[in-house]
């Protein structure tokens, strides 16, 4: 059993376990899911700075950075107790491709020749995780929101705007793979 | 006081939730820059298959909600917000999607990433916070 769970989960288990949070949620203690918000709850608690999309009782909120929390711990406990030893299987392709730009080291969940302390202040490491991290931050507060969000509590709920946002989240993610991202790994 | 103990007690549900969505993001690759990458370049259906299913197991869940006038756990009635339209959603989604290919990440599978021990992700969810407090910051001079 337990090297059953240790081995990458398929879809279709992952995807309804993440589908059902939405009405866990909702009856736990109807709370919308949502993820992106715990940014904007973390500046209003830390930095404020009198501005007004700041101005809010983020203590009310506060389920929301719990659950952002335990996502945290869920990620330990994955990686202590739960970890395949073995590297992530990608299609042929990529590897090919991301070999290109000196990309080979699969055994982590972020790829250490560009994401790692050493490859912060090299461009292209400067590249994807600082602007990359504020484009995440900026775009989803001025979407509204995020995978979570939109993708999945607004499309539940069968709210258009999220359709919109949906689009243009992969829209945005296939323009900066294929066209961008080359260029940036190639830095 | 006592209200504050509760108010922990109460909270701690949200962080086993959590936990559990953690322990599926890091098991399933969905927080792997790789998995990412392969969804943006249609090489697998992986991604396709997790986002597809929960959408339409979240879908369904709403629907019984809604139909069955389900109630929360203390017997409150369950409220869901409608979505308002603004060309945010355009403009920001796409910038978002710019963000979610460098990264590999949305926000959620950033604090999991950071959990399984990638510590430099900290200075990504740092700038991600930052990207959240200039758009508080310029939120009135961006067209909406």
């Amino acid at each position: 059993m337990l090297d059953f769970i240790k081995e990458p989960w398929p879809w279709y288990i992952a995807g309804p376990l993440i589908g059902l949070t939405v009405p866990a949620l909702l009856i736990l203690g109807n709370k919308s899911f949502g993820i992106s918000s715990s940014l904007r709850h973390i500046c209003a608690a830390c930095i404020p700075a009198d501005i007004n999309f700041f101005k809010y009782d983020w203590k009310k909120e506060v389920w929301n950075l719990f659950f952002v929390f335990g996502i945290f711990l869920g990620g330990i406990i994955a990686i202590q107790f739960l970890a395949d030893p073995n590297p992530v299987q990608v299609n042929v392709k990529l590897v090919k491709e991301l070999g290109e730009y000196r990309i080979a080291n699969f055994n982590y969940l972020v790829p250490i020749d560009v994401m790692s302390w050493n490859s912060l202040l090299t461009l292209r490491g400067f590249l994807l995780m600082v602007v990359g991290g504020f484009l995440v931050g900026f775009g989803t507060r001025y979407a509204g929101g995020c995978t979570s969000g939109h993708a999945i509590m607004g499309l539940s709920n069968l709210q258009w705007p999220s359709l919109v946002a949906t689009i243009c989240f992969m829209v945005g993610g296939f323009v900066m793979a294929n066209l961008l991202l080359p260029v940036i790994l190639s830095l | 006081m006592e209200n504050r103990n509760t108010n922990w007690l109460a909270n701690l549900k949200y962080l086993l939730v959590g936990a559990l969505f953690g322990i599926v993001f890091v098991k399933a690759e969905i927080v792997s820059w790789f998995r990412i990458q392969e969804m943006f370049r249609l090489q697998s259906f992986h991604m396709y298959g997790v986002i597809g299913s929960a959408v339409l197991v979240g879908m369904i869940s709403v629907w019984l909600i809604k139909k069955f006038k389900v109630k929360t756990l203390n017997g409150e009635p369950i409220t869901l917000q409608a979505k308002q339209f603004n060309k945010g959603q355009i403009y920001g989604g796409l910038l978002f999607g710019f963000g979610w290919a460098m990264t590999g990440a949305c926000p959620g599978p950033l604090f999991a990433q950071i959990g399984t021990g990638a510590t430099v992700i900290v200075v990504t969810l740092l700038s991600a916070i930052a990207g959240t407090w200039f758009y508080g910051l310029m939120k009135d001079k961006l067209p909406h």
